[in-house]
């Protein structure tokens, strides 16, 4: 019981870290805004830490981050715009879903091809053994 | 002919994925190469961290080869860095200028004041917000402009004096020679 009651806690005390993350602007009042906000921290990656994206991520080049893109949405501007802009500044790697371009379609394909190949090892396996098998029935 | 390739076809393939872990162990994570080279320096107006009534722009960065060096006085890294940069400042290479990131104005006069000062002059950005105009995402990063005020290279992380021998002195006489 008592495991679970800090369980529990640790759980609570992760949801309340991210939103005191997040907070540091106030919310917007025009729901699509707030959701192209909150869709863009997601997507933007924390270059300081790299393995996080800026809504979870407490450096301050985060906040500086969510601060501008705050800015940029509080103008207007849309989320592909938005997007541009940190990519035009920092790179591809800004974003936490790489482009599918020509330097990233192995990236993209490697895994389905792997995963091809292996289908097809596994077919001729079976064949081969399933041919043998018929062999010493005769 | 079918079984050989049975055991070449996977060989080949961890091969393959052996050659980029390989080069992946030897690849800094860290440093992400710039977009903004080749580009010219992004517009931005700051005040001076010496006169703040003075402002510092990006025509200040037109007309002759120069570094961009961005520092602060809470960067570790910075406090070493400045040992070489002083010596290359006394060299009469190139100008450097400083952009005093995400810093407080007074700690960073102190900071000049009591360990010697290698800039031509000092961008102050308290907010941080032209640092990521710049694609800056940390301290220090030093960038070297030419003389259309174009951004040509971009070294992340402290300066030392083999830096400056091997990366940055060829990159400037290459400029030089351009004669661009």
């Amino acid at each position: 019981m008592r495991t679970w009651l800090l369980i529990g806690a640790c759980l609570l005390l992760m949801v309340t870290r991210v939103a005191w993350a997040i907070d540091s602007e106030p919310p917007f009042s025009d729901p699509v805004m707030e959701h192209r906000y909150e869709h863009l921290l997601q997507e933007i990656r924390c270059l300081q830490c790299m393995d996080e994206n800026i809504a979870n991520s407490d450096a301050p080049l985060a906040a500086d981050f969510r601060r501008q893109i705050h800015a940029m949405v509080a103008e207007g501007r849309s989320e592909q715009q938005i997007r541009q802009y940190m990519v035009n500044r920092y790179g591809d790697f800004v974003l936490y879903n790489p482009p599918l371009q020509a330097s990233t379609w192995l990236l993209w394909t490697g895994p389905f091809l792997l995963l091809g190949i292996a289908i097809l090892v596994v077919i001729l396996v079976v064949r081969q053994r399933a041919r043998m098998d018929e062999g010493r029935e005769i | 002919m079918r079984r050989r390739l049975f055991f070449i076809l996977p060989m080949l393939v961890l091969l393959a994925l052996m050659g980029f872990f390989w080069r992946g162990l030897y690849l800094n994570p860290t440093i992400v190469s710039s977009p903004l080279i080749g580009k010219p320096v992004p517009d931005f107006s700051l005040s001076r961290l010496h006169n703040p009534k003075e402002t510092f722009d990006q025509n200040q960065l037109k007309g002759q080869i120069s570094l961009v060096n961005v520092w602060a006085t809470w960067c570790v890294a910075c406090r070493d860095e400045q040992q070489t940069l002083l010596v290359f400042s006394k060299q009469n290479v190139v100008p450097i200028y400083g952009l005093d990131y995400k810093d407080d104005r007074q700690s960073a006069l102190q900071w000049l004041a009591e360990r010697g000062n290698p800039y031509a002059a000092v961008a102050f950005d308290p907010i941080g917000n032209v640092a990521i105009n710049w694609g800056v995402y940390g301290a220090p990063e030093t960038f070297l402009i030419d003389v259309r005020g174009i951004i040509r290279y971009k070294y992340i992380g402290p300066i030392t004096p083999a830096v400056i021998r091997n990366d940055l002195l060829p990159r400037i006489q290459a400029l030089r020679r351009e004669g661009t």
